[in-house]
C-alpha cells in the first residue's frame, strides 16, 4: 500500500531522506519532500525551455499566420469593394448612355414626325387649294351658263309675251314695255 | 485485489543525477511528463501548418493563441500583452499536463503541491517585481482601497495585505487540490469495478456497472476540470498582473 511504497523509496534514496527529517513517513507522495528539489529543478528547466519555445518561435509564428490571414481577408475585401465600385460605375455609365440614346431616339422620332406632318399638311393644303380653284371655276362656269340661260329665257319670254299680247289684243305691243314687264315678273 | 488511489502520485526516480546539498536531484517520472507537456505544446505550436485556411492542428494552435490573447486583453488590457508569452506558457503547460494526466497509467505533474507552488510563486514575484519596477511606491496603493472611512482603513489595509500575500497559497492549492482530488476519486471508482468483478463473480460484474458509469462520467468531468483549472490559473494570473499594471484600480 501507500506506506509500503514510501518505505521502499526511502530505502532507495538512502540517507538523504533520513536527513530531511523523515517527511516521507506520512506516505502521501505530494507532501513528500524527498523529490521536491528534483521536481523544482525539472520544472525550472522544462518551464524555461517552454517559455523560450513559446516566446521566440511559437507565438511569433502563430501570430504571424493569424495576421497574414487577417491581411489577406482585408485585402480581398478591399479588392471586392474596388471591383464592386467599378461595376457600379460601369452600370451607371451604361444607364446614362442608355438614357441618352433613348432621348436621342425620341428626338429623332419627334423630328421625323414633325417633318412628315408638315409635308403632309403642305400636300393637303396644295390639294385643297387645287380643289378650291376647280370648285371656283366650276361655280363660275355654272354662273355664266345660268346667266346665259337666264338671258335666253328673258328674250324668249319677251318674244312670247309680245306674241301673246298681239294675239289677244291684235296690236303689237311696245317692245320696251314688254321687256320691262318680263323683267319685273322674272324678279318677282 | 488492492486499491491504492495514492500510488499514482508516487515520484519514481529513473536516473539519479547528483546532489545539491542534502537534496537528491534525479530524473523522475514527473520530469518525463513535464517534458512531455513541453514537447506537446512545442509540437502543436511549431509543427502546425501556416495555411490560410487552417487544418485541425493549426486550428487548435490558433484557437489557443486567440483564447489566451483575448483572456489577457479582457482582464489586464492591451498593456497586459507584454506578459503574453508567460501566461500562454503557464496556461498551455498546465492544460496539457492536466490532460495528459487523465490518460490511465500516466502521471499528473500538477498533482504535486511543489510544482503548483513554484508556478504560483513565479506569478507572485512577477507581479510584485514588475509592479514595483513600473509604479514605484505607488504600487502599494493597491492595499489602500478608495472611499473607505478612516477609522476602518487600518483593518481593511491589513486584510488587503494579508490577502495579497495569501494569493500564492490559494493560487497553488486550488490547482493542486483539484487535480489530486479528481484523480483519487477516479481511481477509487475505477477500483470498485475491478474489485466487485474479481471478488463477487457474475453478481459483481452486474454490480460493477454503476461504478463503471460513474468512472466514465468522472472522466468527462475531469477533462473539464483539467481545462478549467488551467484557465482559472491563467485568468487569476491576468487579474494579479492587472494590479501590477494598473495599481490605481
Amino acid at each position: 500500500m501507500a506506506t509500503g511504497h514510501g518505505d521502499a523509496k526511502a530505502k532507495a534514496t538512502g540517507a538523504h531522506t533520513e536527513a530531511d527529517g523523515g517527511h516521507h513517513g506520512g506516505g502521501f507522495p505530494p507532501f513528500e519532500s524527498t523529490y521536491f528539489a528534483s521536481q523544482l529543478v525539472s520544472l525550472v528547466i522544462a518551464f524555461v525551455a517552454l517559455y523560450i519555445i513559446v516566446s521566440r518561435f511559437a507565438l511569433p509564428k502563430v501570430g504571424g499566420v493569424i495576421e497574414a490571414r487577417q491581411n489577406a481577408i482585408e485585402g480581398d475585401l478591399a479588392q471586392a469593394q474596388k471591383l464592386k465600385d467599378e461595376s457600379d460605375a460601369a452600370l451607371k455609365a451604361y444607364e446614362a448612355e442608355l438614357a441618352a440614346a433613348r432621348s436621342r431616339a425620341q428626338a429623332i422620332g419627334n423630328e421625323t414626325r414633325e417633318k412628315l406632318n408638315a409635308s403632309a399638311e403642305a400636300e393637303r393644303k396644295a390639294l385643297e387649294d387645287k380643289l378650291a380653284g376647280r370648285l371656283a371655276d366650276a361655280e363660275r362656269q355654272i354662273a355664266a351658263t345660268r346667266t346665259t340661260a337666264m338671258g335666253n329665257v328673258r328674250s324668249i319670254a319677251a318674244e312670247a309675251a309680245g306674241a301673246i299680247v298681239q294675239r289677244l289684243t291684235g296690236t303689237a305691243p311696245d317692245a320696251a314695255a314688254v321687256t320691262k314687264a318680263v323683267d319685273a315678273s322674272l324678279k318677282g | 485485489m488492492k486499491i491504492d488511489p495514492i500510488h499514482q502520485f508516487n515520484i519514481e526516480p529513473i536516473i539519479t543525477l547528483g546532489h545539491i546539498g542534502k537534496h537528491t536531484i534525479a530524473i523522475t517520472n514527473s520530469t518525463i511528463y513535464m517534458f512531455v507537456a513541453v514537447g506537446i505544446v512545442g509540437l502543436l505550436m511549431l509543427a502546425s501548418g501556416r495555411q490560410l485556411i487552417p487544418g485541425r492542428m493549426q486550428s487548435i494552435a490558433e484557437i489557443s493563441y486567440e483564447f489566451v490573447a483575448s483572456t489577457i486583453r479582457s482582464t489586464a488590457g492591451t498593456e497586459g500583452m507584454k506578459f503574453f508569452p508567460l501566461i500562454f506558457s503557464l496556461f498551455m503547460f498546465i492544460c496539457v499536463s492536466n490532460l495528459v494526466g487523465i490518460i490511465p497509467y500516466t502521471f499528473t505533474v500538477s498533482s504535486h503541491i511543489i510544482v503548483t507552488a513554484a508556478l504560483a510563486l513565479l506569478v507572485f514575484f512577477t507581479v510584485l517585481i514588475y509592479g514595483v519596477y513600473k509604479n514605484g511606491f505607488k504600487f502599494f496603493s493597491i492595499f489602500v482601497p478608495h472611499g473607505v472611512p478612516g477609522y476602518i482603513l487600518p483593518l481593511v489595509m491589513f486584510i488587503e495585505i494579508l490577502s495579497f500575500f495569501l494569493r500564492p497559497v490559494s493560487h497553488s492549492v486550488r490547482l493542486f487540490a483539484n487535480m489530486l482530488a479528481g484523480h483519487i476519486a477516479l481511481k477509487v471508482f475505477a477500483g470498485f469495478v475491478a474489485m466487485l468483478g474479481v471478488s463477487l463473480g457474475a453478481i459483481g460484474w452486474i454490480g460493477g456497472v454503476l461504478p463503471l458509469a460513474l468512472t466514465v462520467a468522472l472522466t468527462a468531468l475531469e477533462l473539464l476540470v483539467a481545462f478549467l483549472q488551467a484557465y482559472v490559473f491563467a485568468i487569476l494570473t491576468c487579474i494579479y498582473l492587472n494590479d501590477a499594471i494598473h495599481p490605481g484600480h
